[in-house]
């Protein structure tokens, strides 16, 4: 048992994380259970609040675009066979990018004149943010998970500073910017549809889901397309190897990371452009965090992250509709989930492998 | 001079306060990652058992029963860790991850359930907590210029967990150099294969040093809930458990500098609160994010090898496979 037991792909990539996340929702369940209320009940709530009516969905899907952003900006770093824990910091930043621009352009150019500015910006002061942790890890030696965690509080000081001293509107209590001209702001779910002759309710929802999507495959060409998707792969797996291919896995660390932050930092475009259209504290609300168990679940495939970010996109909508319908049990369940989901499908991956594997040895044997 | 002076320690009296559960949190990362586990769970652990201390004191009445559920829950935790990474050879920090997350989750889950005030729990009376005691001769020693005050204000007049908590230090120090658990325990973190061949088990020790850091952070989080504050809140630890991680780092994996490492980060934290919006001349109002955010910049300039090189265990964050051939 020094390997992980070795399984035809299909039970690989659809069975044990299927049961893992069926273990993950069963202990939820039993948590439910010992507060007093019941899960059945439960899950058909937050389903409904999740994809019962069109602004359920609109929300759901603008959740989603956040954990698409966060859930890549993971993947990529496993790829590299980096653990790229600061994207909550890195969000931050790449909003802040975002807000400057957007505070000092938003009056010379329209929302289609300013996005591709935006999103230089997202990936820029994102992909800073997470290359100087990538740079000491990999010409000083210092362990990426200890910095990135450190750059994650860096960041959360430094966006207290600049919005209480700095950024915030003169005159108010709040430390939040000025409003953008509303002709900097992306345009909404309701805007696009109607424009199609669609009528749906109004929601969070905007054009970056467009984007998220885009950057998934984009990510999936990049990785296994690419020379440098070849390079990240290949260090990932064995750096010895990575050498005598002619790969620098330092530079590979490097800018492995730098395009990690810029995918988290992509959070801002859909926070600060697309919803809340100023520049504000805590706007990345976990999302950075939640990233982990998205990659985790879609097994750092932009396929997977997409559908384990609607999966997430649905519980943190769904969630919220808990709190209307229970006295018990409140949004915060969610994070229980979530918690659960990252402990059976990340850290406890393999538990159901060795049973498994000898189900499908025996009924081999009985196929004879 | 006589009033700076005491404001100078009445500073470093909240320093100690402060820096009590990084203390604990800080030996309890350093049994666990000097055997070879990377622990960021520390967070997750300290407000779980934050919030069981809480709780148990509210429904029993008891600080004592308290501190014990809190180690339960806190060694539980820490077990399950273990569970996942040394049992199941997990990726540690993704088992440290979910700790932290489920503990967050969990505990403003069952606060809501069980007493109805957003997450809180009801607020302890005093003589459910652990309060504070005069040393002895301390009143009597205020009289005494600069080192009486010093005894009187820094060292007296803390609850008891705070000098448990300094007491862990040389004691740590103690099991980590000077016994045989130790010994294997520093050799479990360098080279498990070495362990393994000398007949002990790498499981076994494995699962001790969890154990311990369990405790340890049992204790940390009932200081907060019963001691520190007089009830939990949500999300209480508020990142104390990565800056004990940082801690233990900036002391070089090390008891004595993690303790002073502990004691600078706690003072930062005491003196960001008393600089909060004092005008200074020249430079305006202070930023005190500065001082909030120097903990952290000092751990990434020390990891990055401009200050001295930190040296993690060389095995920390590796599972063992024992070969079978």
């Amino acid at each position: 048992m020094s390997q992980p037991v070795k399984l035809p792909r299909w039970i690989d990539i659809g069975v044990i994380p299927a049961l893992n996340i069926l273990a993950a929702l069963l202990v939820s369940a039993l948590v439910i259970l010992a507060v007093g209320e019941d899960p059945v009940k439960a899950l058909e709530v937050m389903l409904y609040g999740a994809f019962g009516y069109d602004e359920a969905i609109g929300y759901t899907l603008y959740y989603t675009t956040n954990f698409i952003f966060t859930g890549l900006a993971v993947a990529i770093a496993f790829h590299a066979g980096l653990f790229n824990i600061g994207g909550e910091g890195q969000a931050y930043i790449g909003g802040l990018g975002v807000g400057l621009l957007i505070l000092a352009l938003d009056g010379w150019l329209p929302w289609y004149g300013l996005l591709p500015l935006a999103i230089l910006a997202a990936a820029l002061f994102g992909g800073a943010w997470a290359a100087v942790p990538g740079w000491l890890q990999a010409y000083r030696g210092s362990h990426i998970v200890i910095t990135t965690i450190m750059f994650n509080f860096i960041a959360s000081a430094l966006m207290v500073h600049l919005m209480v001293n700095v950024l915030i509107k003169p005159g108010q209590m709040s430390p939040e910017s000025r409003e953008f001209a509303e002709s900097a702001w992306l345009p909404q779910g309701h805007e696009i549809f109607a424009a199609l002759g669609i009528d749906i309710s109004r929601s969070p929802l905007n054009f970056s889901f467009l984007i998220a999507l885009v950057a998934a495959l984009l990510v999936t060409l990049f990785i296994w397309r690419t020379r440098w998707g070849y390079a990240i792969r290949t260090v990932g797996r064995n750096e010895t190897a990575a050498i005598y291919a002619g790969i620098d896995p330092k530079k590979t660390v490097f800018w492995t990371m730098a395009l990690s932050g810029a995918l988290a930092g992509m959070v801002g475009i859909n926070e600060i452009m697309g919803v809340q259209h100023k520049l504000l504290l805590n706007f990345t609300a976990g999302y950075g965090f939640t990233g982990i168990a998205v990659s985790l679940m879609g097994r750092n495939h932009p396929v997977g992250i997409v559908l384990a970010s609607l999966l997430f996109g649905a519980l943190y909508q769904g969630g919220a509709e808990l709190d209307f319908e229970f006295e018990q049990i409140t949004r915060d369940m969610v994070v229980v989930i979530q918690g659960l989901i990252i402990l059976f499908s990340g850290a406890l991956a393999y538990m159901f492998n060795p049973m498994v594997a000898r189900l499908v040895g025996r009924l081999a044997a009985a196929k004879g | 001079m006589e009033e700076a002076y005491l404001l100078v320690l009445l500073t470093l009296d909240a320093t100690l306060r402060v820096a009590t559960p990084l203390i604990l949190a800080a030996m309890a990362g350093l049994f666990a990652e000097r055997s070879g586990v990377i622990d960021i769970g520390l967070e997750g652990k300290m407000l779980a058992a934050a919030f069981a201390a809480a709780a148990t004191a509210a429904a029993t009445g008891s600080a004592w029963a308290g501190l014990l559920v809190a180690i339960l829950v806190s060694v539980a935790l820490a077990l399950l860790h273990g569970f996942a990474c040394i049992t199941h050879r997990g990726n540690q920090v993704v088992s440290g991850v979910a700790i932290n997350v489920i503990a967050s989750g969990l505990t403003v889950v069952l606060g809501i359930a069980w007493f109805h005030q957003g997450g809180r729990t009801p607020t302890l009376d005093a003589e459910f907590r652990f309060t504070e005691h005069a040393l002895p001769l301390a009143e009597a020693a205020r009289s005494i210029p600069v080192l009486g005050t010093f005894y009187a204000e820094v060292i007296s007049g803390h609850n008891f967990l705070v000098y448990l908590a300094l007491a862990m230090v040389p004691l740590t120090w103690w099991v980590v150099y000077r016994t045989r658990f130790g010994l294997r325990l520093r050799a479990v973190g360098e080279n498990p294969a070495a362990v393994d061949t000398a007949g002990i088990s790498v499981t076994g020790l494995r699962y001790s040093a969890m154990a311990i850091a369990g405790l340890l952070c049992g204790i940390a989080g009932a200081y907060l809930s019963t001691a520190h504050s007089a009830a939990f809140v949500r999300d209480m630890t508020a990142g104390k458990g990565y800056m004990a991680l940082a801690a233990m780092i900036f002391g070089k994996w090390k008891p004595v500098p993690a303790l002073f490492a502990c004691l600078l980060f706690g003072f930062l934290d005491a003196l960001a609160v008393r600089l909060q919006g004092v005008e200074i001349p020249v430079i305006g109002v202070f930023p005190v994010q500065l001082i909030q955010a120097l903990p952290y910049i000092l751990t990434v300039v020390l990891l990055a090898g401009f200050i001295g090189k930190a040296v993690a265990p060389k095995a920390s964050g590796t599972p063992y496979v024992k070969e079978r051939t």
